[in-house]
């Protein structure tokens, strides 16, 4: 009969109750930090809505359709800011969307040596480290008045379009629209970029085997398998755009009349709320909440929308 | 019965050749398609190079030691510096850091080392994504309406407190899904090896884990940082502005970037150069930031 092996303390160590404590205090106390997001979050949803209960009282959904903005009779709508919300979000990723893509192909494809088209994709990145307020700046003093020729030329060829139909005079829209590309287009292409690089060589191969050509097999093959990541990046970018505020505050004049041109003068809830918030009192204050709301509920549909197509359009290959 | 057939010479066949024929229509397609990419790829460069050429002239222009050491100018007035908004900047990002950086450490590694796959981590990842997606000027909004409308420091409204801790409910989900996601690269033997030993979990993950997963974290945060540094929106009604030095944070402070935007949309000359002057030194404070992070994760890679 073999004798048991020797108790030491090496096998029998048992962990001191301190070590057990730090253990489980230690746990608990990540899982408060966890949990804060999901608080702050909470807290930013109940303090903007309840901040916009009486607004939401006192308008209703006609706050949503009616243009007012009138301080001195306490009547509010939103439509303008609403409006120009949508119109400069969906137009400046319209614009940005066919750059982006062409650049994140062009950087991925094989047409340059690896090293230039990684100093591309370095600088497009670098593009979206710098801040929104100097990109303002920029508009306002150098981009505006260097394109406002072209925009005058669009009113003069197009101005029987309502769209063009004010002759451009400083801030407005359409300036607005184009800071807003600049600020989108490093978020596709660097979305775009990840995804296309994801695609695996296999299906390229294939691609080519079967005897297409190097377009032939972005179009029918890289990007279809890729598709879901760039509109889930798309749909990101759409969110940020619709948030963004300094740099279109700066340069699209803010304007309380409703104008369906470009060219002229317009507003968006952002930059409504980065104009009057800190001045605003009484049912004003209530009816930027509201407007508020809205522009949270717009972006939280958008970014739950860009999970849900990145999970779900995904192609099994 | 055979297989062999007189070679057929249509049009068809005379065209199969492995020669590369660039009169082709789908050469020609080709060819075009590569030349809008690259034109494409070209526009997404110029305008970094526009901003960066101007910011770069017109601020770099302005620099010297008065810029960085004075107070604005009244306004109307010449001269001045903005060293106060340089003091400020400083101050709410650090602020800001010392809330964001620990909060979504802790947070990362709950989710990346102790959460089940349960609902709670679920949520938090997608809370943390759809807080990711918060435009800045509602973290700004609610920062407000919590801190400085219910005076709650000292019954102080504006303050460097407030603008901070708007700032780090900003860079609070960058934190977080950095450290989760370089938690997560780091292999499963360490943390066995660790336990092997007879190391504790929190000698584990404070002693193995996150050093291993150091350079992603460092990486993530300062890249968080820099975004931090740069936002407006946040401030504009939290920390507000003061052309004056610091007083303590529980006062209104000046930031590089509030200047910036307060001073752009100003009618006078010395104010306008003095938030290009701004934008030089945030730009570069910015873009140092960036090559930093890069830096670091390819240090260690190499």
């Amino acid at each position: 009969m073999r004798s048991a092996p020797p108790v030491d303390a090496f096998t029998l160590r048992r962990r001191p109750p301190q070590e057990k404590l730090v253990d489980i205090g230690f746990r608990q106390l990540t899982l408060v930090l966890a949990a804060s997001v999901g608080i702050v979050l909470l807290a930013i949803f109940v303090t903007v809505f309840s901040g916009a209960r009486e607004a939401m009282a006192t308008f209703g959904l006609k706050f949503l359709t009616t243009s007012a903005w009138d301080p001195v009779n306490e009547d509010y709508g939103a439509l303008i800011a609403i409006y120009g919300t949508l119109v400069t979000s969906f137009l400046s990723l319209a614009i940005a969307i066919p750059i982006g893509l062409g650049t994140a192909i062009f950087i991925t494809e094989d047409l340059l040596p690896r090293r230039l088209r990684d100093l591309i994709g370095l600088l497009v990145e670098l593009l979206a480290a710098i801040p929104s307020v100097v990109l303002g700046l920029w508009a306002i003093f150098v981009m505006e008045p260097a394109i406002r020729p072209f925009l005058s030329l669009l009113h003069t060829t197009l101005g029987w379009t309502p769209f063009f139909a004010t002759a451009p005079q400083g801030p407005g829209t359409a300036p607005a629209i184009l800071i807003l590309v600049v600020m989108v287009l490093p978020i596709i292409t660097a979305i775009s970029r990840d995804a296309l690089n994801q695609v695996p060589i296999e299906l390229r191969q294939g691609a080519y085997g079967v005897g297409t050509t190097r377009w032939g097999a972005i179009f029918n093959v890289i990007l279809p398998a890729a598709v879901s990541s760039i509109m889930g990046g798309v749909m990101l970018s759409l969110g940020r755009a619709m948030g963004e505020t300094m740099a279109v505050t700066m340069i699209i004049g803010n304007s309380l009349n409703f104008n369906v041109s470009l060219l002229a003068p317009g507003n968006t809830i952002a930059s409504m709320l980065a104009n009057q918030f800190g001045e605003a009192d009484g049912i004003q204050v209530s009816a930027l909440m509201y407007a508020a709301v809205v522009l949270m509920i717009l972006t939280f549909v958008v970014n739950v929308l860009a999970q849900w197509i990145v999970r779900r359009l995904s192609l099994r290959y | 019965m055979s297989f062999s057939t007189p070679p057929t010479t249509n049009q068809f066949t005379e065209r199969l050749t492995l020669h590369y024929d660039p009169a082709l229509k789908r050469n020609r397609f080709n060819q075009v398609a590569n030349a809008i990419a690259a034109f494409f790829a070209a526009m997404a460069v110029v305008p970094l190079f526009l901003v960066l050429i101007y910011v770069l002239v017109q601020g770099g222009r302005l620099l010297s030691l008065r810029l960085l050491t004075e107070l604005p100018p009244a306004p109307g007035l010449e001269g001045g510096g903005i060293g106060n908004a340089i003091l400020g900047t400083i101050v709410v990002t650090l602020i800001a850091s010392l809330i964001a950086i620990p909060v979504g450490v802790g947070g990362g590694v709950y989710l990346s080392e102790y959460a089940q796959d349960g609902w709670f981590s679920k949520f938090v990842r997608f809370g943390n994504d759809v807080l990711a997606g918060v435009p800045s000027i509602i973290c700004g909004v609610f920062i407000y309406s919590l801190i400085v409308a219910t005076r709650i420091f000292f019954d102080q409204s504006f303050s460097a407190m407030a603008g901070g801790i708007a700032l780090s409910v900003l860079m609070l989900p960058t934190v977080i899904k950095t450290t989760y996601e370089g938690l997560l690269l780091v292999p499963q033997e360490m943390r066995m090896g660790a336990y092997g030993v007879g190391a504790s979990r929190f000698v584990t993950i404070t002693q193995i884990t996150l050093p291993a997963a150091f350079t992603p974290i460092a990486t993530g945060v300062v890249l968080g940082i820099a975004r931090a540094a740069g936002e407006t929106a946040p401030l504009i009604f939290t920390a507000l502005f003061s052309p004056f030095w610091p007083e303590g944070l529980f006062n209104p402070i000046a930031t590089m970037s509030v200047l910036i935007f307060n001073f752009a949309i100003m009618p006078y000359e010395a104010q306008n150069e003095l938030a290009w002057a701004a934008s030089f030194v945030l730009v570069i404070m910015i873009l140092g930031a960036n090559l930093l992070a890069r830096w670091i994760s390819s240090a260690s890679r190499s």
